[in-house]
């Protein structure tokens, strides 16, 4: 089994948080959150991953055909749509900060501190 | 009866589907009324729960799914009374927002109790879920529904810029929750947390179980508000209407704590010691404990001190959970239930203030509030019950905390939770006599600065019917104040805290179908020092709420002796809640590093 599927996740992760934490706009922070996401389907992909192995339908297959693990599929698949969610929230949240606060700096629109 | 386990979540759920189809056409009242008499069926299935599951655990195996041999392929809820019980905390929170927001709201669309409706739904779902990704995926459903409903007046600054960074913060710890499954998943090859604890039962924990334990943990940390994880959660709690802070402030906090109470019991307590992880969860409990309630001193604005407070709060359910044993997992659900329900009597007593005088500022209603006396009185009491007054819940809770921890040998431990208690409570007493006694000074330039615009929905206050306003304050007061006075609540909690406690016969119930051996219910009364401790931090929050009331009359040599050793770190912990998500999610990280380092120390 190669580390690299799990060295890249990480990798997308990390850099993801570092494009949250360095962000000046809101539009580029949904993305950053949508590619850290991103690095969860790469982890449970690979965790999922058998050499060789086929997609996990088992109709009209002999008994003991190699596939990939369906569960970590599904998984993907249910974090797939929850991204998609968030991401449609908080792009909807950024057009009313544009409408209403009139900027889409998450560093000048901040009324709540200390 | 395992019909009833899945209705608390598919009665809200459904409605919601419901309402959002022909809610449109019934007209706001009927749309109200029916959220209403949904919610109220929730809590009469989940009050149910909890006298049913409390000879044994009660499994539900969706679509019948039953494990064989040990290896669960379906499905399941896992209801314990714990579990239970928090359901119907939600449920009553909930019956009490909504009908507080009757009459709160001038305007709101149909979409309002549909989202209510889902996030009660998503939220039992989360207290009863047996396995973790159906943890997760109704974790993510409650967090979506509550980042919509914390936005919910889009057209001000302030709830934008709080569901944002709840958002982003929130969705980055959920991140973290799903690498943690994965691990785990690639580990033991189950989702099922009885069968996940099987399986790293008696092993070394290696790497990749510390890894995956501090990523979950650190998750729903998150979401629970713990420091330094907490800085999305005042800023939220601040600017979300007020009935959606109820259910917020009141239980979605602790529902973060619930969860790693069940992943460590039922998942990791096989393979981790509770002797090495316990300083490390103790010392964040402690930091969080005292962190929240050194901010809410420093508040004005009503709802944000209530934030910090509940962090406060949360510091305290963590250390209770923190100890890793028996009595502090009683401990933690006592206090969370009586805790839940007080903070959300305070939430309402607060709506009221903001709907009659259209202000939720500290200074601005100094005496304003004697026009208001029965949210006077609800925030008072709540306040009182949070100091630990004897002989109510929160006091009970701490008693428990007390006695298990001298055993441990961690009697250091009481004095200082005693102290948050002194410093949150006291506070919200500080804001009850000023604003309903008139007591204090009129300006105090320690507080962090007003919000520049008032965020607050109400506009028109002559259609103000009373009693819809008080009778959910007042209601939520009693049942939480009221609640110690069930027959035997510590015994009960502490023979259930050890059903969970008791890793292998879980399992065997859970994965097997074998009862565990009947236990009677122990009795429990609280020691002498309990009692100390509970009537020192009620005169102790009593005096702290004076200090912060008359500090100024102090004398002028004490008062520059304070503003020396004081002034830079108030200045610098202002400074450090900026309001801006980057540095919240710089600050998630180094915590999941520290609690990450911490474990892995204590393990080696």
């Amino acid at each position: 089994m190669s580390y690299l599927p799990f060295v890249l996740a990480a990798w997308i992760f990390l850099v993801g948080i570092f494009g949250i934490v360095r962000s000046r706009h809101f539009i580029h922070l949904v993305v950053c959150l949508s590619l850290t996401q991103s690095s969860t389907y790469v982890l449970l992909l690979s965790i999922g991953y058998v050499k060789h192995g086929g997609a996990p339908i088992f109709k009209d297959v002999p008994l003991g055909t190699k596939a990939v693990d369906p569960v970590v599929q599904a998984l993907t698949l249910t974090d797939i749509v929850v991204s998609v969610t968030v991401a449609a929230l908080l792009l909807a949240l950024a057009i009313q900060a544009k409408k209403h606060a009139k900027t889409m700096n998450p560093d000048e629109l901040r009324p709540v501190r200390g | 009866m395992d019909v009833l386990v899945p209705l608390p979540v598919a009665i809200p759920l459904l409605t919601a589907a419901a309402l959002t189809a022909f809610g449109y056409w019934c007209g706001r009242r009927l749309d109200d009324l029916i959220a209403i008499v949904a919610t109220a069926a929730t809590l009469v299935i989940s009050l149910l729960l909890v006298f049913r599951s409390n000879d044994h655990d009660l499994v539900y195996w969706f679509g019948g799914w039953k494990p064989s041999n040990g290896v669960a392929l379906g499905i399941s809820f896992t209801v314990d009374p714990g579990g239970a019980a928090v359901a119907t905390l939600v449920a009553t929170l909930a019956l009490a927002a909504l009908v507080f927001s009757w009459r709160y709201f001038d305007e709101v669309g149909t979409l309002f109790p549909v989202l209510m409706l889902v996030f009660v739904g998503a939220m039992c779902g989360f207290a009863l879920a047996g396995d973790l990704f159906n943890l997760f995926v109704w974790f993510e459903l409650m967090s979506v529904v509550a980042y919509a409903l914390t936005g919910y007046g889009v057209e001000h600054a302030g709830p934008l810029e709080g569901a944002i960074n709840f958002a982003v913060t929130n969705s980055v710890g959920s991140f973290c929750i799903l690498f943690g499954i994965g691990f785990l998943y690639a580990r033991t090859g189950a989702l099922n947390l009885a069968q996940i604890g099987e399986a790293l039962a008696g092993r070394h924990a290696d790497g990749l179980v510390i890894v995956a334990f501090t990523l979950l943990v650190g998750g729903f940390m998150t979401k629970a508000g713990a420091v330094p994880f907490h800085f999305w959660l005042s800023d939220a709690y601040a600017v979300a209407p007020v009935p959606v802070c109820i259910l917020l402030a009141g239980v979605m906090s602790d529902l973060g704590l619930h969860a790693i109470a069940r992943i460590y019991w039922t998942g990791f307590s096989g393979t981790l010691t509770a002797g090495d992880i316990r300083p490390v969860l103790i010392g964040f409990g402690l930091v969080t404990a005292i962190m929240g309630g050194f901010m809410c001193f420093l508040q004005r604005d009503l709802k944000r001190m209530l934030a910090f407070a509940t962090i406060s709060n949360i510091g305290a359910v963590l250390v209770g959970i923190a100890l890793l044993t028996r009595s502090g997992l009683a401990s933690s659900i006592v206090y969370l239930n009586t805790n839940g329900l007080l903070r959300g009597a305070a939430f309402v007593a607060v709506g009221i203030l903001v709907r009659r005088f259209k202000s939720g500022d500290e200074l601005d209603l100094r005496g304003r509030g004697r026009r208001a006396p029965i949210a006077g009185v609800v925030f008072a009491a709540a306040g009182l019950g949070l100091a630990l007054l004897p002989p109510f819940g929160p006091f009970l809770a701490n008693a428990l905390v007390v006695d298990s921890a001298d055993t441990l040998g961690y009697g250091w431990v009481p004095p200082v939770l005693a102290l948050a208690a002194v410093l949150s409570a006291g506070t919200i007493l500080r804001a009850a006599a000023r604003i309903f006694g008139g007591l204090g000074e009129a300006k105090d330039p320690l507080f962090s600065h007003e919000p520049e615009e008032s965020q607050e929905e109400p506009t028109d206050t002559r259609r103000v019917s009373q009693p819809l306003l008080w009778i959910p304050a007042a209601a939520l007061a009693l049942v939480g104040l009221g609640l110690v006075f069930v027959p035997e609540l510590a015994g009960h909690a502490l023979r259930n805290a050890g059903r969970l406690v008791d890793r292998s016969a879980h399992a065997r119930e859970l994965l097997h179908g074998v009862p565990p051996p009947p236990a009677p219910a122990p009795s429990y009364s609280p020691s002498a020092a309990a009692y100390a401790y509970g009537v020192a931090s009620t005169l102790g929050a009593l005096a702290f709420a004076a200090f912060g009331l008359y500090r100024r009359r102090l004398p002028i040599v004490l008062r520059r002796a304070a503003a020396r050793v004081a002034d830079r770190p108030v200045a610098g912990l202002k400074a450090l809640h900026s309001g801006v998500v980057g540095d919240y999610v710089a600050w998630l990280t180094v915590g999941i590093a520290v609690l990450g380092g911490a474990v892995a120390v204590v393990v080696r």
